[in-house]
């Protein structure tokens, strides 16, 4: 790309920048305009990579330099894409559920195991913390062992939330609130970063006033 | 007009138009990052771990790079991104990229050829990008098998034996460290079907949003290190000794924050005094 | 048919991967290599759908000049142009994804650009619910609030400059509470996630049928 494609290209930026910006003034025709655009250049972002990140090179290639049966069982998954396409014709739409039966298939018996070998089972032996004596380890590993049991047992109990659980369950809430509240202000910090980003932008590359 | 004569301070403040609160905000962060590059700031522990993870590789060794963020959070994963692959250069590891998030993809692209350009890597032989293939649970749990039968080709077509970084490249056995670059729940992915799976290393940086959500498997232990947001970035800077965009960012990120707490005061101000008076109408809190 | 056998396809599938894992020799360990290829190939087909039907719905808008046709039509001629550019880069340059090629302009200065600031609006929203909606009305939210702005205060040098008192609070509440309560609700709802593909798999929930 030559430096009059960057120059034009970075305008081109600078003002879809300015339009989405300009909705907060209020929502107006270039805002909407920009935000079109986006729906339709992500879209065809999207077609191009289905065709030459998954089309390309694992049905065509392989099926170019495969021989015998492992070019021809290529048809099995083949069909299975172009019969989910069979959505676009109500008359046959019901053939879609069966590639959609075989990705939901896949994604259950893999999330069955990977959750509990890799979620429950090492989360609960982390939480397994040993508590010798009465010193600041002890007490740490204590708050982290009642948030987790409290919390488990404020949010998947049914049971009324009285006695000895509705204790439990206040406590619960008490570790919950602080991580809503710590997840809060992660949260806002990367709103800020990404402000940060977009300013960056607009003083750096389109009018040059900082490096 | 005359009831608005009658409004006290908290009142009209109650009532403000949020554009004033857009302005101000936009003025707060911009002016820090117009005047102050920003200094160093101290690493904390989950960033020197990260850090730490990818100093234990040797020269040779395999780093593999998963770019699972796009536009949406570049400012903070970018600066990370950059870091990670300065320190691997450097340490001449062999970097091999991949993706989840299609549309970011691209951005690591182009951060990976900036900083093999800075260090004279030579693609193919130093570095690779293998690009992307849908359904990332499959990809991952299959690399655990045999990564070819994934990514026969690198993101240009190019046949992935016929290059010599990845020429004699299978699986995870081959790759001494993961470096995730997450904005959303991949990293979930990452650690249950390839970390407990096949037992790989593995470290991420994240978006600030995600970076609660990652400390579980930090103190866990399947996850060596951690770099959350614009301020990890900061931190792996200094560690690294290249200060960056991070760092740049830094001033501006302190001066939002503290704008922020201030709203949050002055709007909870205003709700004390605005409930006294009116409780004494008569009307609910 | 049109319900037997996708339950037929899923109990199958889904029961060999959870064997496959569990026995991952010849022959169960290629097979299950085998499904996760033609998986990662029907993903591909999936993210189709979505497109087709936003087709339709503008070309409809644009061809009934409906009020707003003139951003359909500038959707729809977005979305051609990226897709020619695309197939042109692939042409041109032995890849769309080449340096050079013109779908990489379109990427650079379009997608990052309008996504980006999208995502930049937030940071106002979020400023602006800060000062409206963050209210300390209960001991709950009290506690919330106090958390965040802990946080907040930790996460930056002025808050160290303040007190140190503020990063040692901001990293042992991320290490202990937060870390507690999260563990807490991600147990639950991987034990959940857990239950509900049981059921998948026992065809007890066909929703994806519908």
């Amino acid at each position: 790309m030559g430096s009059l494609g960057i120059m034009i290209g970075t305008w081109l930026a600078g003002f879809l920048t300015l339009a989405i910006l300009s909705f907060l003034y209020k929502d107006n025709p270039f805002y909407k305009l920009a935000e079109h655009v986006y729906v339709g250049v992500s879209a065809g972002y999207w077609l191009i990579y289905v065709a030459f990140f998954d089309v390309e090179p694992m049905l065509v290639e392989t099926f170019m330099t495969e021989t015998g049966l492992e070019r021809w069982i290529l048809l099995v998954p083949a069909a299975l894409g172009v019969i989910m396409l069979s959505r676009w014709f109500p008359k046959i739409a019901w053939l879609s559920r069966w590639p959609i039966a075989f990705t939901v298939g896949v994604g259950a018996g893999l999330g069955i195991t990977a959750n509990i070998q890799g979620y429950v089972v090492p989360q609960l032996q982390a939480t397994l913390l040993p508590m010798t004596g009465f010193n600041l380890v002890s007490l740490n590993n204590l708050v982290l062992v009642v948030g987790v049991v409290t919390t488990i047992l404020y949010f998947y109990f049914s049971k009324p939330h009285k006695g000895v659980l509705g204790w439990a369950a206040k406590v619960g809430i008490v570790f919950i609130m602080i991580s809503f509240g710590a997840s809060f202000g992660y949260t806002l910090m990367a709103r800020i970063s990404l402000l940060i980003g977009r300013l960056y932008f607009l003083f750096s590359d389109l009018l040059h006033v900082i490096d | 007009m005359e009831e608005r004569g009658k409004r006290s301070f908290w009142e009209v403040m109650d009532d403000i138009d949020r554009r004033i609160i857009f302005v101000i905000l936009g003025v707060v962060v911009a002016i820090p990052l117009l005047i102050s590059v920003g200094s160093e700031i101290p690493p904390t522990a989950p960033v020197i771990s990260a850090h730490e993870s990818v100093e234990t590789l040797e020269a040779g060794d395999y780093l593999m790079v998963s770019i699972d963020f796009d536009a949406t959070s570049a400012p903070e994963l970018m600066p990370m991104l950059h870091s990670v692959l300065r320190q691997a250069f450097e340490k001449e590891v062999k970097v091999v990229m991949l993706g989840h998030i299609a549309i970011g993809l691209p951005l690591g692209h182009a951060a990976l050829e900036q900083i093999a350009a800075e260090y004279d890597a030579e693609y193919g032989v130093d570095y690779v990008d293998l690009g992307y293939r849908p359904g990332y649970i499959a990809v991952m749990i299959a690399m655990g098998r045999e990564i070819e039968d994934i990514f026969g080709t690198d993101y240009q077509g190019t046949p992935i034996r016929e290059m010599p970084i990845t020429k004699d490249l299978h699986s995870y056995s081959d790759i001494d460290l993961l470096f995730g670059f997450e904005h959303g729940a991949v990293i979930d992915y990452w650690v249950r079907y390839a970390q407990a799976r096949f037992d790989q290393r593995m470290t991420f940086g994240t978006t600030a949003v995600m970076a609660p959500d990652a400390y579980p498997y930090l103190q866990s232990g399947q996850i060596e290190g951690l770099v959350g947001g614009l301020k990890g970035a900061a931190e792996y800077e200094t560690l690294i000794g290249q200060p960056g965009l991070g760092t740049r960012g830094m001033p501006a990120q302190e001066w939002g924050h503290l704008l922020v707490i201030g709203f949050i005061v002055m709007g909870n101000l205003g709700y004390f005094f605005t409930r006294r008076k009116r409780k004494a109408a008569g009307g609910a809190a | 048919m049109k319900r037997t056998v996708p339950l037929i396809i899923t109990f199958l599938t889904g029961t060999f991967l959870v064997v496959s894992f569990f026995v991952p020799h010849s022959p169960f360990g290629e097979l299950e290599q085998r499904l996760l290829i033609w998986f990662a190939i029907v993903a591909g087909f999936t993210m189709l759908l979505g497109v087709d039907s936003l087709i339709r719905a503008h070309v409809r808008k644009v061809a009934r000049a409906q009020g707003g046709w003139g951003h359909s039509a500038a959707l729809l001629v977005g979305l051609v142009a990226t897709v020619v550019v695309g197939i042109l880069g692939r042409v041109q340059y032995g890849s769309p994804f080449h340096i050079q090629s013109p779908f990489m302009f379109i990427y650079t200065y379009t997608i990052v650009p309008l996504q980006a600031t999208m995502f930049a609006l937030l940071a106002f929203f979020i400023a602006s619910a800060s000062y409206r909606a963050f209210r300390a009305r209960n001991w709950v939210a009290t506690l919330l609030l106090v958390s965040a702005v802990i946080v907040m205060l930790g996460r930056i040098p002025i808050g160290a400059a303040i007190s140190p008192f503020f990063p040692w609070a901001q990293e042992w509440i991320m290490e202990f509470p937060q870390l507690a309560a999260k563990r807490g609700i991600q147990i639950g709802a991987a034990l959940g996630a857990v239950s509900m593909s049981l059921r998948i798999i026992l065809g007890i929930e066909r929703s994806y049928l519908s």
